[in-house]
């Protein structure tokens, strides 16, 4: 029910989302189905809405040294630019969701407290963010991080505006989802055939695999309204497009 | 809103406190991965791969299968490879031994820990092992006899625990009688083997529980293969349930006959990973772990299916 389109970013920073606009405008909207796309800015935020985009995020950090790594700016100095973005979004009804990464850990700082995590989801929130969605970005957060993260952030936010992102470097995403899960989380991220790899850590697998959190869900008797076949077939779609074996294992068992 | 959750395994398991404090972790690499690996790795190979498991602070090591080598060439060096190695205090070396002639081949070549391997699945015994339940318990009790007679503890394997390449789903009632079967015939501990990584932590529940109705959990172990990618979160889920001994297999060794291409054990490395972020103590040390896993990668000319060795080895 909600796929993630394409980043308002500049194509200097990444060159594969250089054509945004043309793939906003290319798709077809199905009804009953949500489209978001990145916007860090307001002026990505506004030629997304020049595309047609009805749904937009922000992206921000819990570490000072990714935020200065990854965006070029402090977490403060990110906080008000999105400010600008969130404003301008709500005065046209657009929804905007609010990305938290490196909430289980930094590439470059390490440990990342879930008190920081907690500050920075609160500021996204208060500022109107509908759901804050938290990162386990380079994959290294384990059941036991995932819950102390979680117990933190609950006290400031109410689960049901709360997703999880889990990178699967370190192979703990579906067990680390079952936390969040467990603790009463209800929204996932994933992406198909686990696509992308880490950037911090060469030949390191990337995002979990839609396939595989579907199967865990399936087994766990949840709804989640999505058909793993065909999740599987545009699996196997993209996969060939971008000549790569998938990183589902759900997907590498069944064909 | 009600919750969509309620009366679930995630409602009643949502305390992370609970836990074990200590997880024994069965290293089954040597048996149950290389078995499955097409490459024939020679005898000196395996037994420098052991050698080097046994100072990583595992305390146990499944070493080789005393089965015919007609059935699994990998394992025809079973004598050779169970003389060759360093029995290093401290450490366990438990081998398989399907009937009583492997059980007497195991002690002549020095083993002091067996294994017994079981099915829940009627026709995975008669594929396997050429038996039937019944017929394969009946083999089982004349081992453990001899066994107990001489002192040697056994392990009892149930596979096929949470479904089957041929029947599909498995009972937990039929897991159970298999189980209860090898428990009361004197194995000291049953590991219950999601053979073909179908599990989740939904049917891990419901087999638990069954199971501990008639076993306490200080007497099981969970033996989880990832072939969907499910194995640690079943392995997260049967610990929050008691379960604190878990299988695995250092780099995820061994692929899945029954799925080709999938990857079967759950890599030790990752494994560990897990249990260290939770603050359990296992007295392994992961780096070792890696090092002993990219040893046997470069033997067996693979990549390793641990997450945690590809993210930590950049080459």
């Amino acid at each position: 029910s909600v796929i993630e389109v394409t980043s308002f970013v500049s194509s200097r920073w990444v060159p594969q989302m250089a054509d945004h606009s043309e793939v906003m405008k290319g798709i077809h909207q199905y009804p009953g189905v949500r489209y978001p796309v990145l916007t860090p800015n307001l002026q990505g935020f506004h030629r997304a809405v020049a595309a047609g985009a009805t749904e937009i995020s922000v992206f921000g950090a819990a570490s000072e040294s990714f935020s200065k790594k990854n965006i070029n700016c402090s977490i403060e100095e990110s906080m008000q630019k999105f400010e600008e973005v969130v404003k301008s979004a709500r005065h046209m009804n657009i929804p905007v969701r609010g990305y938290v990464s490196c909430a289980l850990g930094c590439p470059y700082e390490g440990t990342i407290t879930p008190q920081k995590v907690t500050e920075v989801s609160k500021r996204l929130y208060g500022m109107g963010c509908y759901e804050i969605s938290l990162g386990d970005t380079i994959g290294v957060g384990t059941p036991g991080s995932m819950k102390r993260m979680l117990e933190s952030v609950m006290k400031e936010i109410p689960p049901s505006a709360l997703a999880v992102h889990c990178h699967d470097t370190y192979g703990q995403a579906l067990a680390n989802i079952l936390t969040a899960l467990q603790m009463g989380i209800n929204v996932v991220d994933s992406a198909v055939s686990g696509l992308g790899g880490c950037p911090y850590a060469k030949g390191a697998s990337g995002n979990v695999a839609t396939e595989d959190l579907i199967y865990m869900l399936n087994g766990l008797g949840l709804n989640t309204g999505v058909n793993l076949y065909k999740v599987m077939e545009a699996g196997d779609f993209i996969c060939k497009a971008v000549n790569k074996t998938t990183n589902s294992k759900v997907a590498q068992a069944s064909f």
